[in-house]
């Protein structure tokens, strides 16, 4: 289970977040939602361990992530998938260089199965014959794909994805969707999912959280399609139905 | 690696994960314990050497019965044996798999591939070849990048022209003033260590004046020139460069396209002209420095005084020698920048391709300057000056 317990997240002087807290079952889908700018990604960076609370903790069953020591800490970094918003793909190798790179650091395969790997990873994510390429020669679209398949190379316990399905087509974005789905079905990881894409929220999130940037924290937590019909929160119903809200019913911050 | 098994007629061959026997119908894999992670595991070169003698149109069974963990490697491992059945014309049943690897089988069989040609993975000769262009191709390249840059400059002092002040004063105070530092440590060093291995020869011979005269004419004809040339490609042409290959990988250069703005104009032409405008001050200062330079080294190591070795430099370093000097850093100072601009522009639109722009500038300016030196020493002989 993760859990985020009073997180608060900050650049400097400039509070994102105060106080942010929740949990995350294992085997969920979970997704973060909320308006742009409201601290997401810095979340997302934050349960990863790229960034370090002002206060708080996050916890990987009862360990917190900026607690651990170096080699606890990278154990527990490598049951973590990635997929970075424009996919971070590794510029100066060739897209099954990318993939592999960490079973070859991280696993005792041989550079054969290593290879085998590589390519079911690529076809898992519709990249078949594509590991040739340089991430420069590849769209937007595939270069997350690609980006996915990298993260899925070690086989993670937890996936993070940030904004998994932006840039790519609707069909592409709903076999993601599907694939995401799979995944946790069949090697029973805990998917943690930043997105905008409603489509994607109701069809694929077991669980979410509102943030929002003026509460400076979650204003709303539950089954997607619960706060979308029943959530307090007028600011969360006008997200989640794609309407306008009326600025005179915030008063209710919390569903 | 697992070394493969050559399956006989009927015969039964065991490894650690895998057996196999070959039946009068079909030939049976059962797979066998842990499949998560090891050196041992098969892989698709044993499935090739396997299936090798099958005869056709044979049916592979493969039984998961004994599996007792797994991870990627086995849906791996049988999406390749998959593969290696079709591509021979063999028919593949799997039985007692769990239902995550049927799943993921199936999911990674449904999606058609986004670009079904694999490129042929370029060999590293090849690749250097293929980055190569003849000396005529670079010869014309060049030209291109100089007319460019002196059309750009013309436009660009018109007052319709699109570079703006503040870029060429940045620029000015970037190439010029921060480069003072590293230009006075090495100038003085060069000053110093000249100084230093006349005076122990002219000693010699009872003319340790005469040491003003070498480091004088040294520093202000080729030293003080050729050394400001060559920190200014180490510091300057590959700021340049990396600076305009980020640009490119980041659209920033498209960015200005598509407002119709040239790229030479707005970004070449203020660091250009402002490395020729700052390079023969540049070349003066480094001379002084240098002088200073070797006549510290004079004054601490023989009786010359720091009057008589100014005079004595000021008898001996002629007008002409500043010249020659000063017109080898303007055409230092033109080739680094355009060679610095040009390989930046000209970069491809990832990380990788900044460092490789920042090397290739360094290295382009050096040699150029070398080269450029050494067609000035044979104008110059040739000129008698």
């Amino acid at each position: 289970m993760i859990g985020v317990e009073n997180l608060a997240m900050a650049f400097g002087e400039k509070v994102v977040q105060k106080d942010v807290g929740f949990t995350v079952a294992n085997g969920s889908v979970f997704a973060i939602i909320g308006g742009s700018g409201c601290g997401k990604s810095t979340l997302l960076k934050h349960m990863i361990g790229l960034g370090v609370p002002s206060a708080g903790r996050i916890l990987y069953g009862d360990r917190d992530i900026n607690a651990l020591g170096d080699k606890d800490r990278n154990r527990l970094l490598r049951r973590f998938g990635v997929l970075f918003q424009a996919g971070a793909l590794w510029s100066s190798m060739t897209v099954a260089d990318n993939i592999a790179l960490p079973l070859e650091l991280y696993s005792s395969c041989s550079p054969q199965a290593i290879e085998d790997i590589v390519a079911f990873k690529l076809s898992l994510v519709g990249l078949e014959g594509c590991g040739a390429l340089m991430p420069s020669e590849l769209s937007g679209g595939m270069r997350k794909r690609a980006g996915l398949a990298r993260a899925l190379a070690l086989d993670p316990e937890i996936l993070f994805l940030d904004e998994p399905s932006a840039g790519l087509d609707p069909v592409s974005s709903r076999n993601l969707d599907e694939l995401i789905v799979q995944l946790r079905e069949c090697l029973g990881a805990t998917i943690v999912i930043v997105t905008h894409e409603l489509a994607s929220i109701f069809a694929i999130a077991d669980d979410c959280v509102f943030l929002d940037s003026a509460a400076g924290g979650v204003i709303a937590h539950g089954n997607p399609g619960e706060l979308r019909d029943h959530s307090k929160s007028a600011i969360v119903r006008a997200f989640l139905n794609r309407g306008e809200f009326d600025a005179t019913k915030l008063g209710a911050s919390s569903s | 690696m697992l070394k493969p098994i050559r399956p006989e007629s009927g015969k039964a061959m065991t490894g650690t994960h895998i057996s196999v026997e070959d039946g009068p119908e079909s030939l049976i894999l059962c797979l066998r314990g842990d499949w998560r992670d090891g050196s041992g595991l098969p892989d698709s070169a044993f499935v090739e050497n396997l299936l090798h003698k099958a005869r056709p149109n044979a049916l592979i069974r493969v039984s998961g019965r004994e599996i007792t963990g797994w991870s990627s490697v086995l849906p791996a491992f049988l999406s390749a044996l998959r593969a290696e059945c079709a591509a021979v014309n063999l028919r593949l049943r799997l039985e007692h798999f769990p239902e995550g690897v049927h799943a993921l089988l199936e999911l990674s069989s449904r999606r058609s591939p986004a670009r079904p040609v694999t490129p042929e993975r370029r060999k590293p000769l090849m690749a250097i070849n293929s980055r190569r262009v003849g000396p005529w191709q670079a010869g014309v390249n060049i030209a291109g990048a100089v007319g460019e840059v002196v059309l750009g400059l013309f436009a660009a002092f018109q007052t319709s022209g699109k570079m703006r002040g503040q870029d060429f004063r940045r620029q000015l105070l970037e190439v010029g003033a921060q480069a003072l530092a590293i230009v006075s440590l090495v100038s003085f060093l060069i000053g110093a260590i000249l100084g230093f291995v006349g005076l122990v020869q002219l000693k010699m011979f009872g003319v340790s004046i005469y040491v003003a005269d070498l480091v004088g004419i040294a520093m202000a004809r080729e030293m003080a020139a050729i050394m400001t040339a060559i920190i200014i490609a180490g510091r300057t042409g590959a700021a340049f460069a990396a600076n305009l290959a980020t640009m490119q990988a980041n659209e920033e250069i498209d960015a200005l396209k598509t407002l119709a703005v040239s790229p030479v104009e707005h970004l070449i032409v203020p660091r250009v002209s402002a490395l020729i405008l700052m390079m023969p001050v540049l070349y003066i200062y480094a001379c002084a420095v240098g002088i200073i330079g070797g006549m510290v080294i004079a004054i601490a190591s023989s009786d010359i005084t720091v009057l008589a070795y100014l005079d004595e430099t000021r008898q001996a370093v002629a007008a002409k020698q500043f010249i020659i000097g000063g017109m080898k850093s303007v055409v230092f100072g033109a080739l680094v920048g355009i060679v610095g601009c040009y390989t930046g522009l000209r970069a491809g639109r990832s990380a990788a391709e900044v460092g490789r722009a920042a090397t290739s500038a360094v290295v382009s300016c050096i040699v150029g300057v070398i080269a450029l030196d050494a067609i000035f020493a044979l104008c110059a002989n040739a000129l008698r000056v």
